[in-house]
């Protein structure tokens, strides 16, 4: 189902409800995850309540900086945090910043700005209009644009990983082990001569398509495993198996933050697609979430990644290809998942405790968190599975 | 042999010769300066804006390569009075000394199935506390020690992935001195200075195959800054002293036979053929310094990978790894052999292109790795294309092949090595097998 039928499907005025045995792929308020804006706010919001909580995970270092939970670049709203904004532009003015707007995808309106009278559009609405309430459609972010990506073979690259829910409360993920890393066809330069070529900077495959030396063979993608071998080969195990983990916990964090405002409808599940960015000190940022991944195929790699993608994400919401009962306990047996891997049982981790010894190792299940383990009983649990 | 080599050798010289006639382009000439500035730019991204390349072709191919192969004779040989049962049928029709399995399996004794091995013991179905852990302990003592002799041994089981790029470094006794990176400069700046047809027969190589390979697309531009600069460095010349090819001549224009005129062709010796850029690629997921890939790539090459396109009787060299390859096959799966010699898929015909790239670029990266650990610690390339590691492929695509009818269905059967793991087969195809 699209989500322009989910909206319907849900929606109060049409009365419709879904009976057991329907299953449907998007939770009904997907969007508190999935749109630019709300995703920052629920996750600002989430770390706002653990610190007042005093939880260990919102611990900050000496410049206020989050120390586990700083994974989203910089952002504002706008126009509603005009102001705010500006007084962070001034902190730092030879930033660059990127505006997406946000409800479109595909790198659709998006560009990137260094000066102020770049933005200044909105800054005329911000000061008319503060209590008119703006409409939805021309509502963008504004990001702090990470200017200095981790380049392979000179380019930029982003990361592509498939993440299925198929519960909020109690959380239970899963992370797809094939995701692809998207090579931008032009050389990375962060020249301010160069900002309005989107060729150098986004790497949406809708984008890049239309490039010159768009390849359509490889389609200028990677696989994940590809891109651990090159970490590990030339950074080392240790740095590279950090970044991977630091990849499963801002994922699962993310989670979290949405997981209480979430209609968990149990006829729901829902496959994103995270878009991740790795910087030159191999700190992953989380970019964006999408609820419709793109499951068109630009090659025939990529039609056999998706084709396998839609196969296990069927067989994990709706397992022995039976109809589906909605009151099932959401707890398919291993053997389903094909190639994805559990990233987070909430349910599970509660259960176990702190002291069960688990095995790191990349491809089985995502390793202990050793050093972040806090373990005194509270709900917020951060033992892996 | 070498008769055969100085043959091949001016037929190659031949066909680069007519091709700069036929596009009336000089083999060498000297840039102009805002040519030199330009190039000197976009040093960093040859991959885009590459000249017309259209009317160039690759000098050879592999198969060209084969047919010469095929047809070599040894006019002194006397092959003696009966028939025996071990005939070759095969392609190749030298008789060298090859090993056999007894042989090798006392060679390789370290892949043995009792050893622990790096691409086999490191599954995600063994504990790491088994073999793999204590395997990288050691490769950190090696490495600490900075013992050559050592990671050479180190590595016929395999190298970890983090510690692969250093312990390959000390046993090719590279180590990047000022000198190493003044020279690469030097070299950089040869290239800058003057264009050489040779440049655009490796765009075109680079474009046609690695440009076009999901591993190694992204390093494109590395394969450029590499094999520009490795076909200016005369340092490369040294090999063919203990090689049986010699680097071909060329005289200054209107100098012709003059030897006082003759210069090496190009400066390296080496032209390179088709898929010739992917001896480079797999390197570039070890090394990102260009003058550091560049000494690594440059002492394979004249360590390993230029056997593989020069005619020599020298063990690892291409005829003798052909030869394993067929009587290893010819031996122990004489139906398999046999079936597909009637059905006109001569093996060798097959798994020759595997053998000369040394299996760069059909397998997954990771294995290929894996593999050329290999070559590195025993210092041959004797398990490539040979021979063993092709003919386990063939053992393992046994049955499918048994049933193919037709060389493109062949072809087809084994077209797709990337799954492969490497050490399994070949540990079942030297240890396992009964003989």
């Amino acid at each position: 189902m699209s989500v322009q039928t989910i909206r319907s499907v849900f929606s109060v005025e049409t009365g419709y409800r879904l009976s057991d045995d329907q299953i449907v792929n998007h939770f009904p308020n997907h969007y508190e995850l999935t749109r630019k804006d709300l995703m920052v706010k629920n996750i600002k919001r989430y770390r706002k309540e653990l610190e007042k909580e005093g939880s260990p995970l919102a611990e900050k270092d000496e410049n206020g900086k989050y120390l586990y939970l700083d994974f989203v670049p910089v952002t504002y709203m706008l126009p509603a945090d005009y102001n705010l904004f500006v007084e962070e532009f001034r902190k730092s003015p030879s930033s660059t910043w990127i505006m997406k707007p946000c409800g479109k995808a595909q790198g659709k309106g998006i560009f990137l700005i260094n000066k102020l009278s770049q933005i200044k559009k909105w800054s005329r609405d911000s000061k008319t209009s503060s209590f008119v309430s703006q409409s939805t459609k021309e509502a963008y972010v504004i990001s702090l644009y990470i200017n200095n990506p981790l380049l392979i073979g000179g380019r930029k690259f982003d990361l592509r990983l498939y993440v299925l829910v198929s519960t909020y409360r109690p959380l239970r993920c899963y992370m797809y082990k094939l995701g692809f890393c998207r090579f931008c066809t032009v050389k990375y330069t962060p020249s301010t001569s160069e900002l309005d070529n989107m060729f150098v900077h986004l790497t949406n495959v809708a984008i890049q398509k239309h490039g010159e030396d768009y390849n359509h063979i490889h389609g200028g993608k990677w696989t994940v495993n590809n891109l651990r071998l090159y970490l590990e080969s030339t950074r080392g195990k240790e740095v590279t198996s950090k970044l991977f983990d630091e990849i499963h916990w801002i994922i699962v964090q993310s989670l979290k933050a949405v997981a209480p405002v979430m209609n968990n409808d149990k006829h729901c599940f829902e496959c994103y697609g995270y878009d991740i960015i790795i910087d030159d000190r191999l700190k992953p940022w989380l970019i964006e979430v999408n609820a419709s991944p793109s499951l068109t195929s630009s090659t025939a790699n990529d039609r056999i990644l998706k084709y396998n993608l839609i196969n296990d994400t069927l067989n994990i919401a709706v397992p022995n290809g039976e109809i589906p009962d909605c009151k099932w306990n959401k707890s398919p047996p291993k053997e389903v998942l094909g190639n994805y891997e559990i990233l987070y049982d909430e349910e599970l981790a509660q259960g176990d405790g702190a002291d069960r010894e688990l095995r790191s190792r990349p491809g089985q299940s995502l390793g202990p968190r050793g050093g972040r383990s806090r373990d005194s009983g509270r709900t917020v649990l951060t033992t892996w599975k | 042999m070498r008769k055969a080599q100085g043959s091949w050798e001016k037929r190659i010289l031949k066909s680069l010769n007519s091709m700069c006639t036929e596009l009336s382009i000089p083999l060498a000439r000297k840039r102009p300066v805002g040519e030199q500035k330009e190039l000197l730019n976009k040093w960093n991204e040859m991959g885009t804006d590459e000249p017309d390349l259209s009317l160039f072709r690759p000098v050879y191919a592999p198969k060209d390569f084969l047919e010469v192969l095929i047809n070599l004779r040894n006019p002194n040989y006397e092959n003696g009075d009966s028939l025996s049962f071990r005939t070759h049928l095969g392609l190749i029709q030298v008789p060298l000394k090859v090993k056999d399995i007894p042989e090798l399996k006392e060679f390789f004794v370290e892949l043995g199935l009792t050893t622990g091995q790096l691409g086999i013991d490191d599954s995600t179905q063994v504990p790491p506390e088994l073999f793999e852990n204590e395997h990288v302990r050691i490769g950190q003592k090696v490495l600490a020690e900075q013992d050559s002799a050592a990671a050479q041994q180190y590595v016929r089981q395999g190298s970890p992935t983090a510690l692969r790029a250093e312990l390959w470094a000390l046993i090719l006794n590279i180590s990047s001195q000022p000198e190493d990176i003044l020279y690469y400069e030097q070299l950089k700046t040869n290239v800058i200075q003057h264009d050489l047809l040779v440049d655009s027969l490796i765009y075109k190589d680079v474009k046609l195959t690695a440009s076009n390979d999901d591993y190694y697309f992204v390093f494109e531009d590395y394969l450029y800054q590499v094999l520009l600069c490795f076909s200016r460095d005369t340092s490369v010349l040294g090999h063919f002293a203990y090689s049986s090819a010699s680097p071909p001549k060329s005289y200054i224009r209107g100098k012709l036979g003059l030897e006082e005129y003759a210069v090496f062709y190009p400066p390296n010796g080496v032209i390179p053929f088709h898929g010739f850029s992917m001896y480079v690629a797999p390197l570039c997921f070890l090394y990102h310094e260009p003058s550091k890939l560049y000494q690594i790539f440059r002492e394979m090459y004249v360590r390993f990978f230029f056997r593989l396109h020069s005619i020599s009787s020298h063990p690892s060299g291409i005829v003798s790894l052909c030869l394993l390859f067929e009587t290893l096959l010819q031996t122990y799966l004489p139906q398999l052999f046999y079936h597909l010699r009637e059905i006109g898929a001569q093996p060798l015909r097959i798994s020759f292109k595997w053998m000369v790239r040394a299996f760069s670029g059909y397998l997954a990266t990771d294995q290929l790795l894996l593999l050329w650990d290999r070559i590195l610690g025993y210092n041959t390339l004797e398990i490539l294309a040979g021979k063993i590691l092709a003919a386990a492929v063939f053992a393992f695509r046994a049955v499918n092949l048994m049933e193919v009818t037709s060389l493109a269905a062949a072809e087809a059967v084994l077209a797709d090595l990337s799954t492969l793991k490497v050490m399994p087969l070949l540990q079942i195809f030297l240890f396992a097998t009964v003989t």
